[in-house]
Formats: structure tokens, sequence, C-alpha cells
């Protein structure tokens, strides 16, 4: 007899089609942060009093 | 809110997908390029990464609105022909993911906005998403055939966020293009309404035809139409738009009169079964003048603004006929 609490194919390729999605949102988050972290400080990175 | 069957049924499993369809894409485009047009006709220099994130925390802000609207609705969803087939009433979603969902976009695209930009155009995106998902959602659509009249206020304010991300500010012409869309959505939301009233009458939603009938409905129709034409051509005064702007403003707004004036004369929306199919624009012969208003009015819309943009990108001359 089957197990019922095991997943079944669809729903595994459904969890990682969520996960990958999640994962490059949350990648994509990350990179927008610091480019405009980059862009906001332009040349005032290289110029700052050291 | 009263849970469906399908709702406590979670079956199928949830895709990726049917996350992007809770952010009602189709919404979401519409309010990407009035937001753009905004963010253009501001006129001032912005780093183009700069602006794409402006476009981009709007887009998502607009998204996390649909996600709580489909999260709240899930009840009256389910009696609806048009979104029956949405991921939460169809049990592909749970209402906590869409509600997480809507929440999280929402706290995310406001900061990313203050911090990107500034908190001026951050605090009008917040407003935006609270009285979409709030005034609208949760108060005004099912209590009052005013609902989409004063919700459409959260649709009419992407081109002033994108203004004030641009500038900081928020003229007298960004509330202007605010105010075009706001008076044109009372017309082409009841158009639309006058042949899924049925709908509404069944979920229980007081939109305005099943309240206050057809007849009175057409001439509410034509009202708003005689304000937002006028409207929609005051741009060409007050230094927004040029030349070209006029002509498409005044030709269209002409054809808009047109059909809002016969749908008038129509006997639109006073027979059921208006429908032919699932479609937005499939009806019957009753009915086609609704439609042609309501298809009409997004081609209207989508005409004046890109007029707007396309005159900003090309560093046309505004006629600036009254300053």
């Amino acid at each position: 007899m089957s197990d019922p609490n095991r997943e079944s194919e669809a729903e595994w390729k459904a969890r990682r089609g969520r996960n990958i999605a999640l994962a490059l949102g949350l990648i994509l988050f990350v990179v927008l942060v610091f480019v405009v972290t980059i862009v906001r400080l332009g040349g005032n990175v290289a110029n700052r009093p050291l | 809110m009263a849970m469906t069957a399908a709702q406590t049924d979670i079956r199928a499993p949830a895709r990726w997908q049917d996350f992007v369809q809770l952010l009602k894409p189709r919404v979401m485009s519409l309010v990407v390029f009035t937001a753009l047009t905004g963010l253009v006709c501001a006129g001032q220099p912005i780093n183009p990464i700069l602006a794409g994130v402006a476009i981009l925390c709007i887009a998502v802000g607009a998204g996390a609105s649909g996600a709580l609207n489909m999260w709240y609705d899930a009840d009256i969803d389910a009696k609806m022909r048009r979104t029956r087939g949405r991921p939460v009433p169809a049990g592909r979603v749970q209402g906590a993911d869409a509600l997480a969902l809507g929440v999280v976009l929402s706290l995310f695209s406001v900061m990313l906005m203050g911090m990107a930009l500034n908190w001026l155009a951050a605090g009008l995106l917040a407003f935006t998403i609270l009285f979409y998902a709030v005034v609208y959602t949760m108060w005004l659509k099912r209590l009052t055939a005013q609902n989409i009249v004063i919700g459409g206020l959260a649709g009419a304010l992407p081109p002033v966020i994108g203004w004030a991300a641009a500038s900081g500010t928020t003229p007298l012409n960004a509330w202007l293009l605010c105010a075009i869309i706001f008076f044109w959505t009372p017309p082409h939301f009841w158009a639309l309404s006058l042949y899924t009233s049925e709908d509404y009458a069944k979920a229980g939603v007081p939109m305005m035809p099943v309240v206050a009938g057809a007849p009175s409905t057409r001439r509410q129709i034509l009202i708003y139409s005689l304000l937002v034409v006028p409207l929609c051509l005051a741009p060409a005064f007050t230094g927004l738009g040029g030349a070209a702007y006029l002509a498409v403003a005044a030709a269209g707004g002409l054809v808009f009169l047109l059909l809002a004036f016969r749908l008038y004369r129509s006997h639109a929306g006073e027979t059921s079964g208006q429908r032919t199919s699932d479609g937005l624009y499939d009806v019957r012969a009753g009915a086609r003048d609704a439609r042609n208003l309501f298809a009409f009015s997004i081609l209207y819309l989508a005409l004046i603004f890109a007029t707007l943009l396309a005159e900003h990108l090309a560093g046309a001359t505004p006629l600036e006929l009254l300053v």
C-alpha cells in the first residue's frame, strides 16, 4: 500500500518551482539593494576622506 | 468572509505561476504604463537604474494590493464567472498564503521605494496599497454603489507616484493625470458592469446597475463622460501636452462621447444573459453599446498616455495655451 503522506510527482515539481522562483526573487532583491546603494553613493565612494 | 468548499479542500499543488496570477499582471501592466508616464512627464533628470527601481516598486506594490484583494474577496470571486478561476477561489492557493504574499510585497516595495528614491513617493505608494486593500476591498466594495468611484483613486495615483519618484514633488499637472484616470474609471467600469451585473447581483456586490438599475447607470456614464473628455484636453492648456496630444485627446474624446451617447440611448443592461462566453468582449446585440464603450475607454486612456509619453521622450514643446 502506498503512503498517503508521501509527496506525489506533481507536488514535488510544484514545490521545486516555487522554491526556485522564491530564490530568484530574493537574489534579485539583494542585487537591487546593492546596485541602488552604489548608484546613490555615486562618486562619493571614491572621493571620501581616508 | 465565508470559506468556499474549494478553499478548504486544497488538492492541486500551488505552482509559482499561481502566485504570479495573484498579482493581477494585466492590471499591473496598466499601472506600470501610467506610472512611467508620470515619471517621464516630471521632466527631472533621474538615473535610469533608479527610474527602473521606481517603476518596479510601483508594479510590485500594485501586485501586492491585488494579492490582498484576492485574499479578502475569495468568497465573492467564487460566485462570479469572471473571477471564479482565480487561484484562491479555485483552491490552488490558500488564502493565508495570498495574504502573506500581499503583506510581504507591500513592505518590500514601500521600503525599497523610500530608500532608493524618496519617502514622498514611498508614502504615496503605501497610501495607494492601503486605500485599495482596506478602503476599497474591505469597506466600500460591499457597502455602496459608489465603490468604484471612490476606490478608483487607487488606480489613479500611479502617475503621481511616478512623478514624485522622479522629482520629489507632486505639482498640479501630476494631479491632473490622477484626475483623468479618476473620472475615466466610472464610465469604463460601469460600461462593463452593465453586461456583467448578474454576476455582481449573485455575489451580493452593490454595483451601480444592480442598485440603481441600467437606465440610471447609463445616464451616470454619460455625465462622467462629459466630465472626463474636457479633463483629458486640459493637459494641452497647462503646459503638459503638445499639439499631438491635443489632436489625439480631442479626436478620441469625440468618439468617447459618441459611444457614451449611443449607450445612453440604448437598452444595454436591461435584459439578462447578455454574455455569450466567459470572455469580457463576447456579448449579445443588446449589450454591444456597453461593450464598445468599455473597449474604447481602454484604448482612449492608453492612447492619451502614450502620446504624452512619446511627446516628452521626443522633447516636443508643450502648447501652454493657458500658462
